[in-house]
């Protein structure tokens, strides 16, 4: 092994590396997962308990009371919990992934690793939640009667779509947050904002026709769409999912450029 | 670059910049600073749109922490690097540990560098000491098969075996130290980087990490170890390199380096000082040791100067001090009494000398405890304690010869004769 260090010599190894610390991504991610319920009352219950607890209230405000209608003919509550976990996932990996480099500032500061590993292992933590929340969402269904069709074999594309679609951001935001702390306020007001203007509690379908399109450049608009289409059958406008696919791969690449051209000096910034 | 050489550094120079707050007068008004506020926040706009980091401050200086450094180190080599705080050690350490960028010249490295991490770097709290193993392994760069093939040995040599499954938040700072140095010792890098972390640990494992590494380097493996302690180093290194400022000013034989840096090091001098107060008092005590530094070089003279002042006369005083050793332990006594050499038999300030003509104290880190008093009726008046610290050393002895701390509290003075008794018999 032969290494040069210049002054913005990009590692031409550098995916290569990214590679050979596969082991630390797995470690890390592992780390993350391991200490996040530690010291916690009922531990890994939270998991299950807050997205069950977020359907029940949104079922309640959107199903019950604003009358708002269902898709497809597939239940509210399921409709609501087929939009909540992707959502979920997007807010969880998104805070995870933006605060990652700060919190890790000692490693950072003291070795040398590919540091997109960093945001990558913490949206890991996040996935694993999703997988939980998929399990749940099995019980429900079958609790409700509701079969899926074979769409639902589609699902590990939808949940690398809702990878993307957090990683992008999380990248981005992770780098920024490096420089400017600002980013430490930022990310809870998207996420809490984020959460009404997103389809979470409600069907895309209540949105004027004339402004889905428009409606789509938020990415989690098809995301959530998409999620809901692949595991409930729901019908998805096929024009506004390609947009919102196509707003995912451009944040991906931004985050990606961002993250990639500002990692040589995170550790003069943490 | 040479078959042998290991790494190659050239022309090696990192600047940061750093932002001061301009001197603001007293009368600053809330124009001023309002002024200054949006004149900072259009720079720091200007900033984010070129995509450069912003600084803090009004005023931006380029600060060059390294600067024009060149060396070589091979194969089996371990190098020592010295300087005072801030003349560029860490920053070098980060650079070529690829933790940062370097702003000019480049590096070669030949094979993979590890560094020892300072306490709790690559720990977390809520682990266990098993997990942490496994963690830490991973950041150093090690597979899960390394790791997993080593373990027994790891435990082995941090001695934290009933702790293992603990958390590492309940264990003590010798064992966390203990065993991040274990994970790091046997990671078996081409270039392993120590920062001075032995100066944690108690004084056995201190050894044992001295032996481990001299292994290391045994092994032909290179190794980079940066230390303030004058006595590691010698022991360790052979070459050394010594930055001042972010430059290169010295590289060469150990011996010689450290030399010259004691001798250049400007450190305050091992003096005590005291107000008097009312009664006889120990108002100043000076340490002149052999070396600039507070360093006392092994086998040479000392002076130990104690200024006292009394408002009366102090029948039968008394006055005594101990050498302590790091471990608290007391090595050497000196007493001096009235009836042995007269002193402060009359009000006013007398200064006292005691002279070792050849100190012989093992190498290592003392300091001073006083006792001031009298010997009948026995009293005293104050005891000044950890006063004075100094270090001894072995400086330019036989590179033979094997150091290695608690060997012992002093070096006696002997000789030895060989004969051979077949001869002796003719």
């Amino acid at each position: 092994m032969h290494i040069v260090i210049e002054p913005g010599r990009t590692e031409q190894n550098y995916w290569a590396d990214l590679w050979r610390y596969r082991e630390l991504f797995r470690v890390l991610a592992w780390r993350d997962l391991s200490v996040r319920y530690k010291q916690t009352f009922i531990g890994v219950a939270w998991v299950v308990l807050r997205p069950l607890l977020a359907m029940v209230v949104f079922t309640i405000v959107f199903g019950r009371i604003a009358r708002l209608p269902s898709e497809g003919g597939a239940p509210y509550a399921l409709v609501v919990f087929a939009g909540l976990l992707p959502w979920m996932f997007f807010a969880a990996a998104l805070s995870e992934a933006a605060t990652s480099v700060v919190t890790n500032a000692n490693l950072i500061g003291k070795v040398y690793f590919p540091r997109l590993i960093v945001p990558a292992a913490a949206v890991v933590v996040a996935l694993v939640e999703l997988l939980i929340g998929l399990v749940m969402l099995a019980a429900l269904m079958a609790w409700f009667g509701y079969a899926p069709r074979w769409n639902v074999l589609l699902l590990p594309l939808f949940m690398a779509l809702a990878f993307a679609a957090a990683l992008g951001p999380g990248l981005w935001i992770s780098a920024l947050n490096a420089k400017y702390r600002d980013f430490r306020f930022v990310v809870p007001f998207v996420i809490q904002f984020g959460m009404y203007v997103s389809p979470v509690g409600f069907s895309t379908s209540v949105v004027p026709a004339e402004w889905r399109l428009l409606y789509s450049l938020n990415p989690m608009a098809g995301v959530i769409d998409g999620f809901r289409w692949c595991v409930l059958g729901t019908p998805i406008h096929a024009q506004g999912f390609a947009v919102s696919v196509g707003v995912v791969v451009a944040f991906l690449w931004l985050g990606l450029r961002r993250f990639r051209r500002t990692e040589k000096t995170f550790a003069d910034l943490v | 670059m040479s078959a042998d050489t290991v790494i190659r550094v050239e022309g090696l120079g990192k600047s940061y910049l750093v932002g001061h707050e301009s001197a603001r007068g007293v009368h600053t008004s809330f124009r001023e600073v309002a002024t200054r506020g949006l004149r900072n926040l259009a720079r720091r706009t200007a900033d984010l749109l070129r995509g450069r980091a912003f600084v803090e401050g009004d005023d931006i200086e380029e600060f060059w922490a390294l600067q024009d450094v060149n060396f070589e180190v091979a194969r089996g080599e371990v190098l020592g690097v010295i300087g005072p705080n801030g003349s560029g050690k860490s920053t070098l350490l980060k650079l070529l540990s690829r933790v940062t960028e370097p702003t000019r010249g480049r590096i070669e490295l030949k094979g993979r560098v590890a560094s020892l991490l300072e306490v709790g770097t690559g720990f977390h709290p809520e682990l266990t000491g098993r997990e942490n193993i496994f963690l830490n392994g991973a950041i150093l760069g090690m597979t899960r098969r390394e790791i997993v093939s080593r373990f027994d040995a790891i435990v082995d040599f941090a001695e934290t075996e009933k702790f293992l499954d603990t958390p590492v938040k309940r264990y003590s700072s010798g064992m966390y130290v203990r065993l991040a140095f274990a994970v790091a010792a046997h990671l078996e890098p081409d270039v392993l980087v120590i920062d001075e972390v032995l100066a944690v640990g108690d004084l056995v494992f201190q050894k044992k990490c001295m032996g481990k590494m001299q292994g290391v380097a045994n092994s032909g493996r290179t190794v980079l170890f940066v230390s303030h302690n004058m006595q590691t180093i010698s022991a360790l290194t052979q070459r050394c390199v010594l930055l001042d400022a972010g430059r290169l000013v010295a590289t060469g034989r150990t011996q010689d380096v450290v030399s010259r840096y004691l001798s250049e090091s400007t450190r305050g001098g091992g003096v005590y000082v005291a107000a008097p107060a009312g009664g006889p008092t120990i108002v100043r005590v000076e340490l002149r040791t052999s070396e600039a530094g507070n360093i006392q070089r092994h086998g040479a003279p000392m002076e130990v100067e104690v200024t006292i002042t009394t408002p009366h006369p102090v029948p039968n005083a008394a006055l005594s001090f101990q050498i302590f050793n790091p471990s608290h332990q007391p090595v050497v006594h000196v007493l001096n009494l009235d009836s042995e050499v007269a002193m402060l038999r009359e009000a006013g300030t007398y200064r006292l000398t005691c002279r070792f003509s050849r100190v012989r104290l093992y190498p290592g880190s003392y300091f001073l405890t006083f006792y001031f008093g009298a010997s009948h009726p026995r009293r005293i008046f104050e005891a000044p304690a950890q006063i004075c610290q100094f270090e001894v050393a072995l400086l330019g002895e036989s590179r033979d010869f094997y150091w290695a701390p608690d060997t012992a509290v002093y070096i006696e003075d002997t000789h030895w004769s060989v004969d051979n008794l077949a001869e002796v018999a003719a």
